[in-house]
């Protein structure tokens, strides 16, 4: 009896174990199959080429596999979306924490949560059907594809995920911090910029590099709203093609194993991933290092 | 009337023979007097948390239904004790054991000794009410049924015995299936006391039972284990001398994880040995 | 006349209120953005939006074309994901919370690996997926391969759910199962995973919203293929509703913009309907707790 209840003890915990090492066992399959293919690609194009070339052309005869189009365009998505998401999204973090009341709050945080919650798809729909067509009114020598557009919808897409990180973060800090300060007869936004916001630079500076990495790592918008021509150029009101912009075009063909195509597609996700996972493990890093303790 | 006086009068004699720390002791003899049996015997007790040397050298010895009363300072190591005897620790990371604890006469701290049995018998209460956010029929049959019984009919009668003894039955047999987290903070510990009895238990732990509620509803549990003491053994940790004096029948008194002195309650508050003793119970402590 | 100090002390308050009126603004903006987002798709989809485009199949003509299929897809697909994600998500939090020794290193790598998974792009998953699934593992474009591959995507989510609601089993709890010689397991079963329910309920319901909601992994798997029938198993070949709204949004007609729309409010009723179930099961377990 009690040696079958222990049996049944040792086979769960291993289960359990067996559970867990999968999360282990899906970051080694991401890496091998990443840089695995990566390699082989590599073996035909010069990795210096990938990186300093500065055209893009891996289907079109001559083919020509410079990198740099696609990483300008991602670059300037996550740089223009964080011009909304950042600023928008500290400011609801502050206004959550130091200004609002419980009641405002109940209200504000599901709408948050529902703009955070809304798939990528219909931001991109949104930044196709609605916002290309404002900004071409206004801006009338705007491309229907353009960096604007797609920057505007991933910004609102990701401010929610900096407000709450930020909000997590202020709200951490004991009321007594601030009650001192009003006692001494402080306004709102005294406390608000002189310490609240110093004792949560860490994770401020956090939640700015992940909505950034998250930003460059978003696909479904930049596909439907920011083009799919990987020039080099600056311009925001003009169609590019960002890293993972090419990987969905890409997909949508029919593109077998062994080809070039194939490789070019695994180059490619493994320099988003290599991106990404370096931002992240930077956030990580910030929020590490002198974390404020009350 | 006079034999019965008598009697009691031997059998206390007995007792405070028996009880001194560390005397040698007459096994044959304890086996054969049918009450006065040793039901506990710890020895030479270390135990570590980490680098926290919490228990030193600890010995005592646990009389078959006796009340026992661990007393001391907050940190001395009481709970800490009274959680080797069932094994308890074993949830905590990094701790160190040694020592035996002899459960009639068997070391309950070998390897091979199986917790589950060990927990069977030696049933523990804890400071705060626990009980499960269920019923509280749920919660007096959560351990027989979890132990493998099914048979309702067996459950039922487990439940009404199990609060009788608790002293709980007349107070909830009309919401049974009710939460259990809408009863008084005495009614939920009384609960908890039915939850451990309904695993038919032979030694009862309490850690500071009645810490968390108040006077009337402590009253009625220490009315409780007077009822108790018949059929269990019963360890108790209490910060209150008056309890320790009013319901124990044995006291042990722990300092800085070691037993400074343990004996007959009566004894142990009316002529303390160590100095040390008496500066605790005359509240000179600091 | 005004002393410096009452100027100041009204210099101070006027900045207050100005930051206080921009930080509102920031607010109301957002809500304006929501409201802008739900008025452009309820006002392009709403007119397209019948019982007939719900049981058709997809089709070159726009007064034609229906989401029977990726509907059908969508359900298949999710209805997988739960089946995996969930159990290896719960039980692999667990195993950290319950089972693993907190100060280990291999407890700490598993931590911080599920912290890195959780911030990896949704498509480098779709490449995973593509690579082991479709190819390694031969399951082609299959819904198996799609389930599997959003199962890794979420799996982080619903772990670090599923942890923080098993961090909140009061431990006087779990103490009073053990002492009374009931196993771990059984404990987790009894006490630990009922009193985590409602936070794992809500925090799995978020994941599986979030891959109900996913294009790109998909997409990069190959299932984004013209699919004009209902799938039977867990072998076909299959397309899912982002997907299949994204093919419309891509089309330069307006006439398909809007069934587009239309296909974005079928998933936000789905979305938003899984979202109440969690709401209402959530209420219910708390109500039976206490
Ligand atoms: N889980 C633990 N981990 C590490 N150290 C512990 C732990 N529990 C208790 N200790 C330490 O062991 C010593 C004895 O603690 P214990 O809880 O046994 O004292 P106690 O006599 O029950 O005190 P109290 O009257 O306050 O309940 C203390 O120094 C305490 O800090
Ligand atoms: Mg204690």
């Amino acid at each position: 009896m009690n040696k079958k209840i222990k049996q049944k003890e040792f086979i769960i915990e291993k289960t359990l174990l067996l559970f867990a090492g999968i999360t282990i066992i899906t970051t080694i399959a991401i890496i091998l199959t990443l840089f695995g293919e990566s390699f082989l690609f590599f073996r035909e194009i010069p990795i210096w080429d990938f990186l300093t070339g500065t055209t893009w052309a891996p289907t079109l005869k001559p083919r020509s596999f410079g990198v740099l189009p696609l990483l300008v365009g991602t670059l300037m998505v996550a740089l223009f979306s964080s011009i909304i998401s950042l600023p928008l999204g500290l400011g609801s973090a502050i206004y959550l924490s130091e200004y609002s009341n419980k009641k405002a709050r109940k209200v504000i945080k599901p709408i948050l949560e529902l703009l955070a919650g809304i798939p990528s798809i219909v931001y991109g729909f949104f930044a196709l059907t609605f916002i290309t067509p404002i900004i071409k009114q206004i801006l009338p020598q705007t491309e229907i594809f353009n960096v604007a557009s797609a920057s505007i919808a991933i910004g609102i897409m990701t401010l929610p995920m900096v407000a709450s990180l930020c909000e997590d973060a202020m709200m951490a800090i004991p009321d007594s911090v601030r009650n001192g300060a009003y006692a001494l007869g402080s306004t709102k936004m005294e406390v608000a910029l002189k310490i609240i916001l110093p004792s949560t630079a860490t994770s401020i500076a956090s939640a700015f590099v992940l909505a950034i990495s998250r930003a460059i790592g978003e696909t479904m918008i930049v596909a439907i709203a920011a083009g799919q021509s990987p020039m080099l150029n600056f311009n925001p009101l003009a169609s590019i093609q960002t890293m993972t912009g090419f990987m969905v075009n890409l997909s949508l063909g029919d593109i077998q194993q062994g080809t070039i195509e194939y490789k070019t597609l695994f180059a490619v996700g493994a320099m988003l991933f290599m991106i990404t996972l370096i931002m992240n493990l930077i956030a990580k890093g910030i929020l590490h290092r002198n974390k404020v303790r009350y | 009337m006079i034999e019965q006086e008598e009697n009691k009068q031997q059998k206390n004699d007995r007792i405070k023979s028996r009880l001194i720390l560390n005397k040698p002791k007459n096994n044959e003899e304890s086996i054969n007097t049918s009450k006065e049996n040793i039901k506990i015997e710890c020895k030479d007790i270390d135990f570590h948390y980490g680098t926290n040397h919490a228990l030193k050298n600890v010995n005592l010895q646990i009389m078959e239904n006796r009340i026992t009363a661990l007393i001391g300072p907050s940190g001395c190591g009481k709970s800490t004790f009274i959680r080797t005897i069932n094994r308890m620790y074993e949830h905590v990371v990094d701790t160190k054991i040694e020592g035996t604890i002899h459960l009639d006469k068997e070391n309950v701290l070998a390897p091979d000794y199986d917790v589950t049995e060990l927990r069977k018998k030696v049933g523990m209460v804890f400071q705060k009410p626990n009980p499960f956010p269920k019923s509280i029929y749920e919660n007096v049959i959560y351990g027989p049924r979890k132990h493998g019984l099914k048979n309702k009919g067996q459950l039922d009668l487990i439940v009404e015995r199990s609060l009788k003894k608790a002293a709980l039955w007349d107070e909830v047999k009309d919401r049974l299936h009710t939460s259990a987290l809408g009863l008084s903070g005495g009614q939920q510990q009384r609960l908890c006391i039915a939850r451990c009895l309904a695993v038919d238990p032979e030694v009862l732990l309490m850690d500071e039972p009645t810490s968390a509620l108040d006077p009337i509803a402590t009253l009625k549990i220490e009315d409780l284990f007077q009822a108790l003491r018949e059929e269990y053994t019963i360890v108790i940790v209490t910060h209150s001398m008056q309890q320790a004096a009013r319901i124990s029948d044995n006291t042990a008194f722990f300092l800085n994880g070691e037993i400074i002195e343990s004996g007959l309650t009566d004894d142990l508050f009316t002529k303390p040995k160590d100095s040390r003793t008496e500066d605790y119970i005359t509240g000179r402590f600091s | 006349m005004e002393t410096f100090q009452q100027k100041n002390i009204r210099k101070r308050k006027l900045k207050n209120s100005i930051l206080h009126i921009v930080l509102a603004s920031i607010i109301v903006f957002s809500i304006i953005m929501l409201l802008l987002l739900l008025y452009q798709v309820f006002s392009e989809g709403l007119s397209r939006l019948s019982w007939s485009f719900i049981t058709s199949m997809p089709s070159r003509f726009p007064d034609r074309a229906g989401i029977a299929s990726a509907l059908a897809g969508s359900i298949w697909t999710i209805g997988l994901t739960i089946i995996f994600s969930v159990p290896l998500g719960v039980g692999t939090a667990l195993y950290l919370e319950e089972y693993a020794n907190q100060k280990s290193w291999w407890t700490k790598l598993l931590q911080l690996n599920i912290a890195n998974l959780a911030g990896v792009p949704s498509i480098v998953y779709g490449m995973l997926g593509l690579a082991v699934f479709v190819k390694f593992l031969h399951f082609n474009r299959s819904i198996l391969a799609g389930a599997l591959t959003l199962t890794l995507l979420i799996l982080p989510v619903i772990i670090v759910a599923s942890q923080e609601a098993i961090k909140s089993v009061p431990s006087p709890l779990k103490e009073g199962s053990y002492a009374l010689g009931v196993s771990k397991w059984q404990t987790i079963v009894g006490v630990i995973v009922p009193y985590a329910a409602p936070g794992i309920l809500t925090g799995s319901i978020l994941a599986v919203s979030r891959a109900m909601g996913e294009a790109a992994p998909l997409i990069m798997i190959g299932a984004a293929g013209y699919i004009s029938f209902l799938p039977k198993s867990p072998l076909d070949s299959f397309t899912v509703l982002p997907i299949q709204i994204f093919n419309w949004t891509s089309r330069p007609q307006a006439e398909f913009a809007e069934i587009a729309a239309a296909g974005i409010i079928v998933l936000l009723v789905l979305l938003l309907s899984m979202n109440a179930i969690a709401i209402v099961l959530r209420n219910k377990y708390q109500n039976r707790m206490d």
